[in-house]
């Protein structure tokens, strides 16, 4: 055995240097669970800023104990070169650790050790943490809005029957796969419409009539988003394809349509839906609120997508125009089998994002007083009965849009990588 | 014409004589003078004014935010890294406007009450009303602004001047440190010969009744204020960060091992090589991303700060009941700042653009 060089940590003394670094490591935790949660200061004897800085200084000495090269032990090795190769890495992952600690203790008390799952009133959250009653009471309002308890098997239903068809796609025989496309763009949002309409909305078969001021909460959110994803589509693809055309009527047109939407903001766009759009509208017609919303949406997202989609189109070498035209291609024959399929495989995380903004912007539709999740959320905030509890709301929306939109971008990439071919 | 038909059964007529009307409404923050006998032009500039501000606190705040995250995402520490790439995934997935209520009716909501407000760095105070900080009182401002002005004139000429004997013969002058120099020295000379000084007003606690307590003298940021721009920042921040990052990495290692190897020292690579060439892919789709939030500045309505939206297309056209005009000028308003940032950045990437033959 070698003397020990406190300040040349070596591979000879590796189990005193492991259980040194393990110690000091252990301290600093310790030192700053006891400073943070119970009030506790064992370095009070320190001056003020020194004794602020000791789970930092101790972490420190200890992640330079254990910082050998070389230790011929795999996990100590693969910790050195990640977190620890340098005081300045040691202090950040120290720090990062520490903040970690300080962060997720507080929240995993408030969101399940301290929190009332039980019980059927707001007396039963006598707790500090969360009152999940309040979710659990509210649950049907932030789902379905002010739509009638007894009809909620409608949305149910037709949620379900929709989600079958968009599913159905994928088990299409082999020789009905060249009409997958018209099945998704055309026959499904008819279909959709004409299930939403008589489902949901209801007033003939025997099904009572729901006005479309009583949907609400998270159905609405999806319904909103669905029809405004489906038509934004191939309204985006036309402006795209009419940006790039050789018409300049058509050209500037496009242009200044797209340049128009992209410049408001949304909130504007719905406030000219509401108050704007009906006075150029004839005497005594009517047009719903929430299909000027759906319009208002679509339009604006057109925009953005027509934009994403000219990318890719730009994207391609000019070959393929020439070779196509070269085979005898007409404009239309021309786009829709070499150049669209190619120029929609590039620009996939694009539109994806677009699709998500879109999602994401959907809560705005309670300018023009619509009650989407986190309107019901408003709403259900300023109860009397149930003051006090936003801040479980707001949670639990931010979950479930955190869920959708996290999946949506997952489910993107992934699509990203399988279409992806190499040129 | 229906909009005509329309608009006489309802007796409103088209024209933007109002503007001209007394707003006879109060905003609860201006930065300039407002009170409810001026013009609803004056009522509109107030709200444009804000809407600014925000949008350009935000900006600065999700550039700096933006840039350290985005570097942070491609740290060799493995525990830095993920924590940013979670950062990024956490706040890009949650609707802004969500955010916004967040912060204003249940993070902010539970600060405390004036009276109970701890004090912060020894002269500010943060409350349920807002955060309090000490105000600066300039004597001869105009002198002071005047001195900065021709400080940033100097640093334009001698960056000019600097660059231009670089390509001249070689020398290389510290120039970010002889510019910070003059930024410093020139406006501080002010205080020694040009009469200016600052004094600071202090928030001080005031009793207006019994139970109720506010702060005087000072300045006071509006929660709304604070709730719009913390939501703006985390979020805005996750785009830049992932385009900061996308700047990083379009840059092939062979640029930076080329530059290593005619003898330049790693700062100047970074300067010379990377930067410049991490720039032009970041800038542009960082611009938009401005863009965004400055439109997205507009969810102030939902919280009541009293932006553009609020202000005109809210309390103004409920008034005086004209949808077409104010609908109308408001999104031209937009629509002016959107364009006008397009083709500065257009005309931006025209001269950047790689000179190809």
């Amino acid at each position: 055995m070698t003397r020990i060089n406190l300040l040349k940590p070596n591979k000879e003394n590796l189990n005193i240097f492991l259980i040194l670094g393990a110690l000091f490591f252990l301290l600093a935790i310790y030192d700053f669970c006891l400073n943070n949660f119970q009030g506790k200061n064992i370095t009070s004897f320190l001056p003020g800023f020194i004794s602020f800085f000791t789970p930092l200084i101790f972490g420190m000495i200890g992640l330079f104990f254990i910082r050998i090269e070389f230790s011929g032990i795999k996990q100590l090795d693969n910790l050195n070169k990640n977190i620890n190769t340098s005081n300045f890495n040691a202090a950040l992952s120290i720090s990062i650790i520490l903040l970690i600690i300080f962060s997720v203790a507080p929240l995993l008390n408030w969101f399940i050790l301290e929190a009332t799952f039980f019980g059927d009133s707001k007396e039963a959250c006598t707790g500090d943490g969360a009152c999940w009653v309040y979710i659990k009471t509210w649950f049907n309002r932030f789902m379905y809005g002010m739509y009638p308890n007894a009809e909620q098997w409608r949305v149910n239903a037709t949620f379900i029957i929709v989600l079958g068809l968009m599913g159905a796609g994928y088990f299409f025989p082999l020789r009905y796969k060249k009409y997958l496309t018209f099945y998704y763009v055309i026959l499904l949002p008819i279909i959709s419409f004409f299930l939403i309409y008589y489902l949901i909305s209801g007033g003939e078969f025997g099904l009572v009539w729901v006005e479309t001021g009583a949907w609400g909460g998270l159905s609405l959110t999806f319904i909103v988003s669905f029809f405004s994803l489906i038509f934004c589509f191939p309204i985006g693809m036309m402006l795209a394809l009419g940006r790039r055309s050789d018409l300049s009527v058509v050209k500037y047109s496009s242009l200044s349509f797209i340049e128009f939407w992209r410049g408001v903001p949304l909130i504007t766009v719905l406030f000219m839906s509401a108050v704007m759009f009906p006075m150029f509208l004839p005497d005594g017609t009517y047009v719903d609120k929430l299909i000027r919303v759906i319009v208002a949406i679509t339009l604006f997202e057109a925009a953005y997508t027509a934009e994403v989609i000219r990318g890719g189109l730009q994207a391609l070498p000019r070959g393929q125009y020439d070779a196509a035209k070269s085979l005898g291609m007409g404009y239309w024959r021309l786009h829709l089998l070499v150049i669209l399929p190619q120029a929609l495989k590039l620009v996939i995380p694009g539109i994806a994002n677009t699709f998500l903004a879109l999602v994401k912007d959907t809560p705005l539709i309670f300018v023009v007083g619509l009650l989407e999740l986190v309107g019901m959320l408003n709403l259900a905030k300023t109860n009397p009965e149930w003051l006090g509890f936003s801040m479980e709301g707001y949670v639990f929306a931010g979950i479930i849009f955190w869920i959708i939109c996290y999946s949506m971008s997952k489910y993107s990439q992934s699509l990203e990588l399988k279409y992806k071919t190499d040129r | 014409m229906n909009a005509q038909e329309n608009m006489d059964t309802r007796g409103i007529e088209f024209g933007f004589g109002f503007l001209n009307k007394a707003a006879s409404f109060d905003i609860q923050f201006s930065l300039i003078d407002y009170d409810g006998s001026m013009s609803y032009a004056r009522a509109y500039l107030v709200g444009l004014l804000n809407t600014l501000l925000v949008s350009f606190i935000g900006i600065i705040l999700c550039t700096l935010l933006g840039a350290v995250i985005g570097v942070a995402r491609l740290s060799p520490n493995y525990l830095i890294r993920k924590t940013a790439s979670f950062y990024i995934e956490f706040f890009r997935n949650i609707p802004l406007l969500l955010q916004i209520f967040f912060w204003y009716f249940a993070a902010l909501r539970a600060l405390p009450m004036p009276e109970d407000a701890p004090l912060l760095l020894g002269s500010s105070f943060m409350t349920i009303k807002g955060l309090y900080t000490p105000a600066p009182i300039w004597n001869n401002f105009d002198v002071f602004m005047i001195a900065l002005i021709i400080a940033l004139v100097i640093i334009f000429f001698f960056n000019k001047f600097a660059k231009k004997k670089q390509e001249e013969n070689g020398t290389q002058y510290p120039k970010f440190f002889i510019s910070l120099g003059i930024f410093i020295l020139i406006p501080a000379l002010t205080f020694l010969i040009g009469g200016v000084g600052v004094s600071w007003s202090f928030p001080v606690l005031k009793q207006l009744a019994l139970t109720s307590f506010t702060f005087e003298g000072g300045m006071g940021i509006p929660p709304e204020l604070i709730a719009l721009t913390l939501a703006l920042t985390l979020y805005t921040a996750t785009f830049i960060a992932e385009n900061v990052r996308a700047g990083i990495q379009g840059i092939v290692k062979g640029q930076k091992e080329a530059a290593a190897s005619i003898g330049l020292t790693p700062s100047q690579v970074l300067k010379l090589v990377v930067l410049p060439q991490a720039l032009r892919i970041i800038i542009p789709p960082t611009t938009n991303q401005y863009l965004n939030l400055t439109k997205n500045s507009s969810l102030a309505a939902a919280i009541a700060y009293p932006d553009l939206v609020l202000v005109f297309a809210g309390t103004a056209m409920m008034q005086t009941g004209r949808a077409i005009e104010i609908v109308g000028i408001t999104m031209a308003t937009y629509l002016t700042i959107s364009l006008s940032i397009s083709l500065l950045m257009n005309w931006y990437n025209k001269r950047i653009a790689i000179q190809e033959k």
